[in-house]
């Protein structure tokens, strides 16, 4: 079984070079085809093959050819982007190209290596060995600090799941169809055209419609399975949420704080410091704001305008909603930062035609400063989104704790209680495996959206 | 991207009245710093006095400093960020400096795969791998070490990049020079690359060390110590103080916290700007 999905693979990895690479050598197809097989190979060897065994149901054997496909489109993927750089199909490209080839020492081949070797242990150590070890751990069930482990397959995938096996394949298929309907309907239609702008809107429905496929493919709980479902919503709205707030504040502010005027600098610095504050401590501050005896925000309610606020980590809403203004908040400094810089850019060319032809100050901004900014936009927007999977921990652990029952729990919360509160480290690794999935497919769209951008963010 | 350093080209395109413009920045600085003004009058106020909810500073200040500096250990906490946001920095930026020197300057059979192996590392955030990296690191033996808290991140794609891509944007003639007068590597990268590369080093400074002063899932798992603990995590044991919440020295710790990493980024902002310019929309 294996084996016919790794010549699967060796056949495909040539197919996909033909159509998706400008220049198919011989050689190409050759590394076309090896890369897709050790694609492929990748998950099942690190799960020991168990979606292959005897024993193993239909879903397992579902689950494990498309973690092969995934692996072996994932490594093609990274070869095409590399090859089109090195063809210089991008427009910039052709200079990376040039340096990867670039040189100029002419010493012992083994100086290159020292200096990268330090860098190269380190990655390969405390990256991609845990990486490894996290799909490995998902198929298992073992308590944190015991030597002994079940193995289980995909069982910790499949109870995250709904049931039914038909649905289970059909969500997916109609997300896909969507997608590619929208793109096909693109391709046919004039730019400019009614038709065009229908398949733009298509283009986003079928976006969205991803998200809805995994809000039904996810469990709602009951009958032995995980109820991963409120995880998975948790986590849309809370990121949704910050992000938005964290953008839009950033952009506003920014706009307001991008003229030169006097002591612009300092206002500047005003604007941006908590880039320096630490989720933690954002939490910390927003925990006294919002504390439901103590804090200035209920008593403010209370006195000025005779709400009685609940307790915030007692209402969902309330406590999703101080989870993304804190969050928010402390993002906000790292958006003004870029968005100062990027409004630097703006051709005042641009605005002063605009001006010339009486546009509104409205009308300036959404045609010629946002079109302006959406590189940096969109570097943010994969930014923010980073923080908003992964640094929120802190603030949540300072705020709520996911309470109220469990409605701040977000992914990366869920993980730590599951993996390490509750000591469960096989059904924790399998939830990071999702996470890490999401992380993946975010990158690539980047990847594909944007030739030639470094994230500057994390670690 | 040229527009990072403001002034020279702007002006003109702003006409009109500007005090306007004054009062909406100040209004909205003080909403932005409204947390961290609030956090600073609650820290001088004891339970009392906070409930009463007055506002004016209060008489604790003396008292919770005395709290959370010496009786509770915040001292010995932030002298543990410190150490490790230090090593890590400088570790790092050494690392990177060395990698971003190997990428450009050498041609080496494997190149491009090397150059991958790194490239994918920017989408592995520890975090997706934190069970199996704490467990793996446990069976080190390294809970409760400095170790731990800084080898992992020695090493980081986005340090590479960042220098690989200011290396690659310098004249090219560098090298040829330098080659000439028969400079070693390491030479050429302490004389001549890195008296090139202090507004790229500080922005990799600021960056790193924010990052890693806040840190804070990774060390509330492998420090279990109380004495070792980084300031970030320190932070959760004083929401209980004398057996109940106490807000005041909560405040008091929080802002002691922040205060390091704001002295970093205020005063390196100007490199700090300049430097994150480089390999921006390229």
């Amino acid at each position: 079984m294996l084996i016919a999905g790794l010549v699967v693979a060796a056949i495909l990895g040539p197919l996909y070079v033909r159509r998706n690479t400008i220049n198919p050598t011989a050689a190409r197809y050759g590394i076309g085809s090896a890369v897709a097989v050790l694609g492929a190979a990748v998950t099942p060897l690190a799960m020991g093959q168990c979606s292959f065994a005897e024993h193993s149901s239909g879903v397992d054997k579902l689950l494990g050819y498309l973690l092969m496909f995934g692996g072996a489109w994932l490594a093609l993927m990274g070869a095409r982007i590399f090859w089109d750089r090195a063809d210089g199909k991008k427009k910039g490209d052709a200079a990376f190209a040039g340096e990867i080839r670039a040189g100029g020492f002419r010493l012992g081949l083994w100086v290159p290596w020292v200096l990268l070797s330090p860098t190269l242990i380190i990655l390969l150590v405390f990256l991609y060995f845990p990486a490894a070890a996290t799909f490995t751990l998902s198929t298992k069930l073992t308590r944190l600090g015991a030597p002994k482990s079940i193995d289980v397959c995909f069982t910790n995938f499949t109870e995250l799941l709904i049931t039914d096996p038909f649905k289970l394949v059909a969500y997916p298929l109609i997300a896909i169809a969507l997608i590619y309907g929208a793109r096909f309907w693109k391709s046919r239609s004039e730019p400019g055209s009614a038709s065009r702008k229908g398949a733009e809107v298509a283009a986003v429905i079928a976006m969205l419609s991803v998200f809805v496929a995994l809000y039904a493919m996810f469990s709602p709980g009951g009958g032995g399975q995980v109820a991963y479902r409120p995880v998975y919503i948790n986590t849309v709205i809370i990121s949704v949420g910050i992000v938005a707030f964290g953008m839009i504040g950033g952009l506003a502010v920014a706009y307001l704080a991008f003229r030169q005027i006097r002591g612009g600098g300092v206002y500047r610095t005003l604007l941006i410091w908590p880039y320096a504050i630490s989720p933690a401590v954002a939490g910390v501050l927003f925990f006294m704001i919002f504390d439901p005896t103590a804090g200035i925000f209920t008593h403010t309610m209370d006195v000025w305008f005779g709400i009685d606020v609940p307790n915030y980590r007692e209402s969902a809403v309330l406590a999703q909603s101080s989870i993304i203004l804190a969050s928010g908040w402390k993002i906000l400094g790292y958006n003004i930062l870029f968005y100062l810089a990027g409004l630097q850019t703006v051709p005042l060319e641009q605005i002063e035609a605009a001006l010339i032809e009486g546009a509104s100050t409205w009308q300036r901004f959404t045609k010629v400063v946002l079109p302006a900014l959406s590189p940096i936009t969109f570097f943010l927007l994969i930014t923010n989104l980073t923080y908003a999977f992964f640094e929120v921990y802190a603030t949540i652990d300072f705020m709520t704790k996911g309470a109220p029952a469990g409605k701040t729990s977000v992914a990366i919360y869920e993980i730590i209680r599951v993996g390490v509160n509750n000591g469960d480290l096989g059904r924790g690794a399998a939830q990071s495996v999702l996470l890490f999935i999401a992380v993946i497919a975010i990158t690539m769209w980047q990847f594909r959206t944007s030739g030639e951008r470094v994230s500057y963010g994390g670690s | 991207m040229a527009g990072l350093n403001p002034g020279v080209q702007r002006k003109g395109f702003f006409h009109g009245r500007k005090w306007p413009y004054h009062i909406a920045l100040t209004v909205t600085a003080l909403v932005i710093a409204f947390p961290l003004l609030y956090a600073a009058l609650i820290s001088t106020q004891t339970n009392a006095e906070i409930f009463t909810f007055q506002l004016t500073p209060g008489s604790a200040l003396r008292d919770h400093f005395q709290i959370v500096w010496f009786d509770r250990g915040l001292s010995s906490a932030m002298w543990n960020s410190l150490q490790q946001a230090i090593y890590v920095t400088t570790g790092k930026t050494v690392l990177s400096l060395l990698a971003g020197l190997a990428f450009v300057y050498f041609k080496f059979p494997f190149k491009w795969f090397i150059f991958f192996f790194v490239l994918v590392t920017l989408m592995m955030p520890t975090e997706v791998m934190i069970l199996a990296m704490f467990r793996q690191v446990s069976g080190y033996g390294w809970q409760d070490t400095m170790t731990a808290l800084v080898v992992p991140f020695l090493a980081s794609a986005t340090g590479a990049f960042l220098f690989r891509q200011h290396f690659a944007n310098l004249p090219a003639d560098l090298l040829e020079a330098a080659q000439i007068d028969g400079a070693s590597p390491i030479k050429f990268l302490t004389k001549i690359l890195i008296p090139l590369s202090w507004n790229v080093i500080a922005a990799m400074f600021v960056i790193q060390f924010v990052y890693t002063w806040n840190m804070f899932l990774w060390p509330s798992l492998i420090i279990r110590d109380d004495s070792r603990q980084v300031v970030q995590v320190a932070l959760q044991t004083l929401t209980n103080i004398d057996g109940s919440l106490n807000y005041g020295p909560l405040m008091l710790a929080a802002i002691l916290a922040s205060i390091p990493p704001a002295i970093v980024f205020v005063l390196m902002q100007k490199p700090f700007m300049s430097g994150f310019a480089v390999g921006q929309n390229k």
